[in-house]
């Protein structure tokens, strides 16, 4: 048997380990773009705000692709499927063929056209390894950098360079950071948290113009407003890759489309993570998901199945642990609901920097903000997944000592003496 | 393979198991030097909960289909495939909680002393003995033995 995976992250890793559950011979070939061993895309803030030195990068140990007996053409290309010959050709003409293909090629940045963004240089996005060494070597300490973007990629940018600049601004289009995984209130507290820390913000604007002549060396706000600036960093977003799934004409709709074996609309072409559309079940709908621990559970079952196993992805939901200068956050599922049918249970401190919120539809969490007090929040997440009526136990997901107590006798037991899932 | 189990009918929410956790985990291994002189103090890494008249000790369930370690975003949490214990290498975590997020029984703590990690139950695996929770508890409420789920 012949697998090929295309990319070298969290789903094309899972994938491989998928894979050898049931398949200890078949020959595995792994291509990526990226010469790397692979590596942990979220640690690049912490590399380049140092804390986590190159060895600390890798997400498996050096001799994960020789154990897993994987073939990696890393450096190279995959420029196009020829699905009726089952091959992959590469950017140096080379083919590759396949019984079986996962196109794992994750996300790429996306970058709107903007006034002055062409022929530039120190224009930067945030979402490599090489982004981040590249970062490191230009940003001097008296470079003033703007963030485009207070999403979770802008926001880690901004706080890993905190350690090398002292002028770091962030501009974002929204009323507040990290709109999408957070109300105003915690969006507040964690703008404060930053701004304490040196940070600077422009909310409810954008940059308009990139001016200078060779290189940034200024930017146009929305209001009218200059900026000056020395290294512009572009992190308004992420589109899924999918121009190589393109060339076999699978079915795209934002992302890759594909069944519950992670199955694409063209035969033995498998797909998964953030180059891949999910089923989100807290609002029903096919999204982009681009999150770590959804990419590995799709990467390791479409390996599970390519391999001849059968195992099902029965959809995910948007969640999130991050923090930001010793700021932890867990979020998951809808936090800022709008229309009828939802209760929120709420409680927070601004002082103290924390914040709860529960979202409750229909007697089930479908959603929460934990800000700062984040312990046993996956007892909150299982809740979501596993759509519990909640009954009584609505009344206790505010308290501070929430736990398996708060749940009923028969359930509780059967969670805990049961041993865990498999 | 062999795991923890809490029979709550049994727990009189003393907590000794979490003091002998630390204990076992601590440098000294001696309950006076580990809560005295030892900073900082392990955590403890078993949970009690307690809502009288019931408590029960809580801790890592072992899961063969382990979310934390398919969370992880660094590969510190792993599963040994030999014992099926899983443990965090908290060498290469860097305290992002993902796998606080996606622990279904919560049984993942935060130790922010010094460099942050996550911490959990390793079954005393370096120890060689059985786990000194279920080895100190009073009450023979936490039980070691194979169940073959």
């Amino acid at each position: 048997m012949e697998y090929v995976i295309v990319g070298n992250s969290a789903a094309a890793i899972a994938a491989v380990e998928g894979i050898r559950k049931n398949d200890k011979k078949g020959n595995i070939t792994l291509i990526s773009d990226e010469k790397h061993h692979t590596y942990s895309r979220p640690l690049i803030s912490y590399y380049l705000g140092d804390k986590v030195k190159e060895e600390g990068m890798y997400y498996r140990e050096q001799d994960f692709y020789t154990k897993n007996n994987v073939k990696t053409l890393l450096g190279e290309k995959a420029v196009e499927i020829k699905k009726e010959e089952k091959k992959v050709v590469l950017d140096s003409g080379e083919k590759i063929s396949y019984n079986k293909l996962l196109i794992a090629t994750g996300s790429v940045p996306f970058v709107p056209p903007m006034d002055g963004l062409e022929g530039k240089e120190n224009i930067y996005t945030f979402l490599k390894w090489d982004d981040a060494t590249a970062l490191k070597s230009k940003v001097k300490r008296q470079s003033r950098v703007i963030v485009i973007g207070a999403g979770l990629i802008g926001l880690k940018a901004a706080e890993g360079l905190n350690k090398l600049t002292d002028d770091v601004t962030v501009v974002e289009l929204a009323d507040r950071v990290l709109s999408t995984i957070l109300d105003h209130q915690a969006a507040s507290i964690v703008q404060k948290q930053m701004e304490q820390q040196g940070t600077k913000f422009v909310l409810n604007n954008t940059v308009v113009q990139i001016c200078g002549d060779g290189k940034v060396e200024k930017v146009i706000l929305k209001d009218g407003k200059a900026l000056p600036c020395d290294i512009l960093i572009i992190a308004i977003g992420v589109r899924p890759n999918v121009a190589l799934a393109q060339t076999a004409g699978i079915q795209i709709n934002r992302g890759i489309m594909v069944d519950s074996k992670m199955e694409t609309s063209v035969n033995d072409i498998y797909a998964a993570g953030d180059v891949t559309e999910s089923m989100d079940i807290t609002v029903n709908t096919n999204r982009i998901l681009a999150l770590w621990p959804n990419a590995y559970q799709q990467g390791e079952i479409a390996g599970y199945n390519m391999s001849g196993g059968k195992m099902q992805f029965d959809g995910a939901f948007p969640m999130n642990a991050i923090g930001f200068f010793g700021l932890p956050m867990i979020t998951a599922g809808i936090v800022n609901p709008t229309g009828e049918g939802y209760s929120v249970y709420m409680e927070m401190n601004e002082d103290d920097q924390w914040l709860k919120k529960f979202v409750v539809k229909e007697d089930v969490l479908v959603g929460f903000i934990l800000l700062n007090k984040v312990d046993r929040a996956g007892i909150y997440t299982s809740l979501i997944r596993d759509k519990v009526s909640l009954g009584v136990l609505k009344h206790h997901l505010l308290e501070d000592g929430f736990g398996l107590k708060a749940f009923p006798k028969s359930i509780r037991k059967e969670k805990m003496l049961m041993g865990g899932r498999k | 393979m062999k795991k923890v189990y809490a029979l709550e009918e049994y727990c009189v929410g003393c907590k000794l198991c979490e003091v002998h956790c630390v204990v076992a985990h601590s440098k000294s291994k001696d309950i006076i030097k580990a809560y005295k002189k030892e900073t900082p103090r392990p955590l403890p890494r078993v949970i009690v909960e307690e809502d009288m008249p019931v408590s029960f000790a809580l801790q890592c369930r072992h899961c063969e289909d382990a979310p934390c370690t398919k969370a992880c975003i660094t590969g510190a949490m792993h599963r040994d495939e030999e014992t099926g214990v899983v443990t965090n290498r908290e060498e290469r975590c860097v305290g992002c909680w993902t796998c606080i997020l996606v622990c279904p029984y919560g049984a993942i703590v935060r130790n922010e002393e010094g460099k942050k990690v996550a911490t959990k139950c390793d079954l005393c695996s370096q120890s060689g003995d059985i786990p000194a929770c279920v080895k100190n508890c009073p009450n023979e409420a936490l039980k070691f033995e194979e169940r073959g789920e």
